[in-house]
């Protein structure tokens, strides 16, 4: 290996949008064999810096180096042929198609007037082999688990003969025993002479993988430090450049049962989402749900939200059945948080106001034979907006044009208010509610669950973070594959199970349990 | 090449969009008028004078522009809901059916019911029956997940067929000498002229009426906003607990009784009974008029006038100079594409060159 | 019910009845294969309709013009090939709806195709025809579909080998599994260094210029001259026609000819002189179309990308 020649350098990369300065006089160098840890948080500035690496898109200012050889900017093919290869954090394969199809895409030129599919199909399972990661080349896409799927991201780029691979976020859909399994193919790959960039918020995992460290905040790269000379209090420190502390949970006693689910089935389209699912969640405890991501958390979500119908079991809050139709449940003071702001928190395109009513628009506060009361509307959402701190430039611009931490808040306010009067709501149900947030909004969404809590309510918080749940959640439970394990109190939980758990190893064993937890 | 989302928020750019497509489209379909050998300005001239140059022009712009508005509005409102209706063509031929069916059949024996309850009843069943027409196709989409825009557009085909049958058969007008046209409206069920001289009927009044009520409808109730909710993004508005199915399904009732009320006002107001031809292409010029309109309902009174003065300008036109008055027809299409980019650039910025 | 199955078999083993079936299946397959290359590359090209006008009106154009058949078939193809280009530019690099520009292409087409008739033709009463295809007689002496192939012309067999042909490129070449690529996850497609803009503009010209043919098969071969309403709704049945077929170029055929078969039996029984108004046979074909997307709804594996616009750098 030739330690004198970086595999990778970066010099001086600026990137401007607008007034943001995303990437801000970056300089960076990858050495050949080396596992570098991209370490900052949501909006720091990673995602830009490696877009530019990959050419999504092109720098305003400086440039970029592979094996001395200058890259040319703005353009995927230019990298990919210069040895960069890219696992993207959400999976860039095709469903529909095989494997096979998915690795051979752009390795041909296009107008090859036939595909050499027996050629490729044998390289690929020698590659697979050579760095044991086993896989079907004939098997859909859709027919895989995650850990496989990220295997067929991985051998995409090998296959290509990729010198440098970027790895975005890549064991925040893994349970910790793949997020294991993952760490091993990485030395592999290291070990073959590959260099890895590994892009992460998770302060654990950097200090587990990686040689060196190089902490992005707010655009700028603050530190290039070595793994071995550093500790975890000293990255956080540089990742958020302030003592945030987040707010942690106090004991508090627990009130009346107001969530209680039992036995609850439900399946659509010959799929089975949730099995036989148990929980009783009482009056000011937060119960957090972890699992990997499509484990049936959204399901479980979308029964408390009111659009998913159980086909049998007993559902009710406060003693009462409920029935799949959200208005039921906003009238039971149900405080719905949905994972996705976007596609199902706001209609992006109507004014702030209107969302914010939304949910309570046919009540007789806003509105009378079914004409909509627009002042009420309004100054119901000038409160809201000063209560919860949304910055915005006035209740009519289209809600698309708010920051993901002010979506969140008018979410979290719409949620939380109950038409001006403080009631607090009996049950909140959040579902991923800091995905993508700035550690600011962060704490502001845990305060507010946990203020809720304080005052009465009954909260249930689904999450893929485990440092989220153990830092609020009263109890946990883990979902696995539409079954939900014994919600067990915090202070009894250690991650190994927790993790163990999530992989499907113990949830069936303490099956029995989960009544008697309840 | 490559789009990049407006951060900024302008209502005013909305606005100024319809003006500048169909500035953009006059310059286009200029390059097709100097083609047939017409000078152009003298073309254009002549189209305007048709349209507005005379008390005559004008008010054949407004009989033109009444059954635009109403199909207008049926496809403004539906696209509003994200629910594509492109049947309004089908709907309107059957509502004039079905106005014709109440209001011409009785032979002053089987309905004999005062004449403002016939009148009302007449307008309700064409109403209904462009409605019924659209209730399928929504249904299919809402529950089998059937693209409505292929449906509606099969139906239209269906709808002129049924009607020919019906034409052939049992409203066949036994004094039209083997003419396909259906029985005549009783002469005291038509719509009184507005204008004198002139073939202005109070169908007028009711387009422009209901392109208020539309507007009110949208603005001010929780329909409306149910409405631009659905259509915006239905999975938060069925987060919210709004009722997409019922929203969607009312949606389709309304736009289809839109395109029915169409037909209604042309066979009570213009026509008096029922051909096969009596649309030239109303139901599809609709679509072009709420998309010129933005989908506003008031927009859609001055989006329906521009396309009734094309028009009836282009047929006084073609007259006097050899410019087929197929220009209409290509002034309509051409209109449509370039509001359609016109609308994207209020909300994209395009830039050349690199990302 | 025996005097009904008899005449059924008659009917299905007389070489008459297959050779109008294809007849009438040649349009539906050359342009329901153009609306699945669009749609496996994640575009929904309503502008079929209106390029099918096109296609038939230019194409007999040239060849009253007194350029040769074939000519006349490039020519349609080519203009195909034009209004493909501008629903592409509208759809794919613009990102506009692609229900509405799709619909905006059919309108302009057909009124310019309209449009450019008058002025050419300005003072005709009946249409000017020319001498279109003949039929491939030489066929005669094949075993058993000899008959039938002898009744069709060198469109139909172009049609239909266009079939396995389609198939393979769709299957076996890097550029289909670029096409189907961008029409599954189009990101996914770009990071692999696939051109996403390049390969959709390039799916729905291809797609746009059978359109094209297939409206020339009914000026150059089943008929002889234009006329404004000869579409008549063909185009939208292969939009439906695509949905029964699973965006399969086999199935495409398939379900082109049972359609065609379906028309053609019509046909018949409406000249036999059914109890029925004619008008019912005649809806026939809309409404099966219609019971087409009905019974296909639920199976329907779409292009998962199919009439989601790409912009790059937007996730």
């Amino acid at each position: 290996m030739n330690e004198s020649l970086p595999a990778l350098r970066l010099a001086n990369i600026t990137k401007r949008f607008g007034k943001l300065v995303a990437n801000d006089d970056i300089s960076l160098e990858l050495g050949t064999g080396e596992v570098l840890a991209l370490l900052g948080e949501n909006g720091a500035g990673k995602s830009t810096l490696v877009s530019i690496l990959f050419g999504h898109y092109v720098a305003d200012e400086g440039h970029i180096e592979v094996f001395g050889q200058p890259l040319v900017p703005g353009n995927p093919k230019a990298a990919l042929a210069a040895g960069v290869g890219m696992v993207h954090q959400h999976f860039a394969l095709a469903d529909n198609l095989s494997v096979l199809d998915n690795v051979l895409l752009g390795t041909e030129p296009l107008w090859l007037p036939f595909s050499r599919r027996r050629a490729a199909r044998a390289r690929l399972l020698h590659t697979a082999a050579r760095f044991g990661l086993g896989v079907d080349p004939d098997a859909r896409v859709a027919a895989l688990s995650v850990g496989e799927r990220q295997r067929v991201e991985i051998l995409k780029a090998l296959y290509r003969g990729a010198h440098i691979l970027i790895l975005d976020e890549p064991t925040a859909v893994l349970t910790p025993q793949e997020s294991e399994s993952l760490f091993a193919t990485l030395a592999t790959l290291v070990a073959e002479g590959l260099s890895v960039i590994f892009i992460s918020h998770k302060l654990d995992e950097v200090l587990r993988v990686s040689a060196r460290v190089a902490v992005l905040r707010g655009g700028r790269l603050v530190s290039v430090r070595n793994t071995e000379d550093t500790t975890k209090t000293e990255l956080a420190e540089l990742m958020v450049g302030r003592s945030v502390t987040l707010p942690t949970r106090e004991p508090r006693p627990h009130g009346d049962m107001v969530l209680n689910l039992s036995g609850v089935h439900a399946a659509q389209g010959g799929k089975t989402l949730l099995d036989d699912l148990s929980l009783v969640v009482r009056a000011g405890e937060i119960v957090g749900i972890a699992g990997v991501s499509g484990n049936g958390q959204q399901a479980l979500a979308d029964l408390l939200c009111g659009t998913l119908a159980a086909d049998s079991g007993e559902v009710s809050v406060s003693g009462q059945a409920m029935r799949a139709n959200p208005r039921d449940w906003i009238a039971r003071r149900v405080a719905r948080i949905p994972e996705d702001r976007h596609a199902v928190g706001v209609v992006g395109d109507l004014p702030v106001w209107e969302n914010a009513a939304s949910e309570r628009l046919h009540l007789p506060a806003f509105s009378c034979a079914g004409i909509v009361r627009g002042k009420a509307a309004r100054a119901f959402t000038r409160t809201l907006v000063e209560q919860f701190d949304v910055r915005l430039s006035g209740i009519d611009v289209p809600a698309r044009v708010l920051s993901g931490g002010n979506m969140q808040k008018l979410i979290l306010g719409r949620a939380l208010s109950v038409a001006g009067d403080d009631v607090t709501p009996t049950l909140i149900v959040a579902n991923q509610p800091t995905w993508g947030l700035d550690i600011g909004a962060v704490a502001y969404v845990h305060r507010c669950l946990l203020d809720a809590a304080a005052a009465g309510a009954a909260v249930l918080v689904i999450s893929e973070d485990l440092d989220e749940l153990f830092a609020i959640a009263d109890r946990i439970a883990v979902m696995f594959k539409g079954r939900l394990g014994p919600a067990l109190p915090t202070e009894g939980c250690s991650r190994a199970a927790v993790g163990l758990a999530m992989a499907g190893s113990a949830a069936s064993d303490t099956k029995g349990a989960s009544q008697h937890a309840a | 090449m490559r789009l990049e989302s407006r951060s900024e928020y302008s209502p005013r750019a909305m606005l100024f969009a319809p003006i500048v497509a169909v500035l953009v489209t006059l310059g286009v379909c200029a390059l097709l008028v100097a083609w047939a050998g017409a000078p152009v300005g003298q073309t254009y001239a002549l189209l305007f004078d048709g349209a507005f140059g005379s008390r005559f022009a004008l008010a054949e712009t407004l009989t033109r522009a009444t059954p635009l508005i109403l199909t207008g509005l049926a496809a403004a409102v539906a696209f509003r809901a994200r629910l594509f209706n492109i049947g309004a063509e089908g709907q309107l031929y059957l509502g004039a059916l079905a106005a014709v069916a109440v209001g011409g059949m009785h032979g002053g024996s089987t309905f004999d019911l005062p004449l403002p309850l016939l009148s009302a009843l007449m307008i309700a069943a064409g109403a209904a029956a462009g409605a019924l027409w659209l209730l399928g196709p929504a249904w299919m989409k809402l529950k089998l997940g059937v693209d409505e825009v292929v449906t509606t557009l099969l139906l239209n085909f269906v709808a002129l067929l049924l009607v020919s049958m019906m034409l052939d058969g049992p409203m066949k007008d036994p004094l039209a000498m083997g003419w396909p046209q259906s029985v005549a409206l009783d002469p005291e069920l038509e719509f009184s002229r507005l204008i004198e001289r002139s073939r202005v009927h109070t169908g007028l009044l009711m387009a422009c009426g209901l392109a208020i009520l539309v507007w009110l409808i949208e603005r001010f109730t929780t329909f409306g906003f149910a409405l631009r909710a659905v259509g915006a993004n239905h999975r938060a508005a069925a987060f919210a607990g709004l009722p997409v199915g019922r929203t969607v399904l009312l949606c389709a009732l309304l736009s289809g009784a839109l395109a029915g009320l169409a037909g209604v006002g042309e066979v009570a107001g213009r026509t008096s009974y029922v051909t096969t031809d009596m649309s030239p292409g109303y139901g599809y010029a609709g679509i072009v008029i709420a998309m010129l309109a933005g989908l506003h309902p008031l927009g859609v009174l001055l989006a329906a006038l521009f396309v009734a003065a094309v028009q009836v300008g282009a047929d006084s036109m073609s007259r006097v100079v050899g410019v087929p008055n197929f220009i209409a027809d290509v002034i309509v299409a051409t209109a449509l594409l370039t509001m359609l980019v016109a609308t994207l650039l209020t909300r994209y910025r395009l830039r050349w060159g690199r990302t | 019910m025996m005097d009904f199955l008899a005449n059924l078999f008659d009917m299905l083993g007389s070489a008459s009845f297959w050779v109008a079936t294809l007849r009438v299946a040649t349009p539906l397959i050359l342009g329901t294969l153009g609306v699945l290359i669009c749609e496996r590359a994640g575009v929904l090209n309503l502008g079929i309709e209106g390029i099918m006008v096109a296609g038939a009106f230019t194409g007999w154009l040239a060849v009253f013009n007194g350029a040769d058949l074939w000519t006349g078939v490039l020519v349609a193809g080519l203009v195909g090939g034009v209004f493909g280009l501008l629903h592409a530019a509208l759809t794919v690099w613009l990102t506009v709806s692609q229900h509405v520009a799709g619909l905006g292409v059919t309108l302009l087409a057909t009124s310019l195709s309209a449009f450019a008739y008058r002025v050419s033709f300005p003072q005709v009463s009946t249409p000017p025809t020319v001498t279109a295809f003949a039929p491939l007689e030489g066929l005669a002496g094949l075993p058993l579909i000899g008959p039938v192939l002898a009744g069709q012309t060198s469109l139909t067999l172009l049609a239909i080998a266009l079939v396995p042909t389609v198939a393979y490129l769709l299957y076996r070449t890097p550029m289909g599994l670029a096409l189907r690529m961008v029409g599954e996850n189009p990101a996914a497609a770009e990071g692999q260094g696939v051109d996403v803009i390049a390969v959709r503009t390039g799916a729905v010209i291809a797609g746009s210029i059978l359109m094209g043919l297939a409206g020339a098969f009914l000026t150059l071969s089943a008929f002889n001259a234009f006329f404004f309403n000869m579409i008549n709704g063909r185009g939208w049945i292969c939009v439906a026609l695509v949905v029964f077929a699973s965006w399969r170029p086999g199935k495409a055929l398939l379900g082109a000819v049972l359609f065609a078969a379906f028309d053609a039996a019509q046909l018949r029984l409406q000249q036999a002189g059914g109890a029925l108004p004619y008008q019912i046979y005649l809806m026939l074909p809309y409404l099966l179309s219609i019971l087409a997307l009905i019974v296909m709804a639920r199976r329907a594996a779409y292009p998962q990308a199919l009439m989601k616009p790409y912009r790059k750098g937007e996730r």
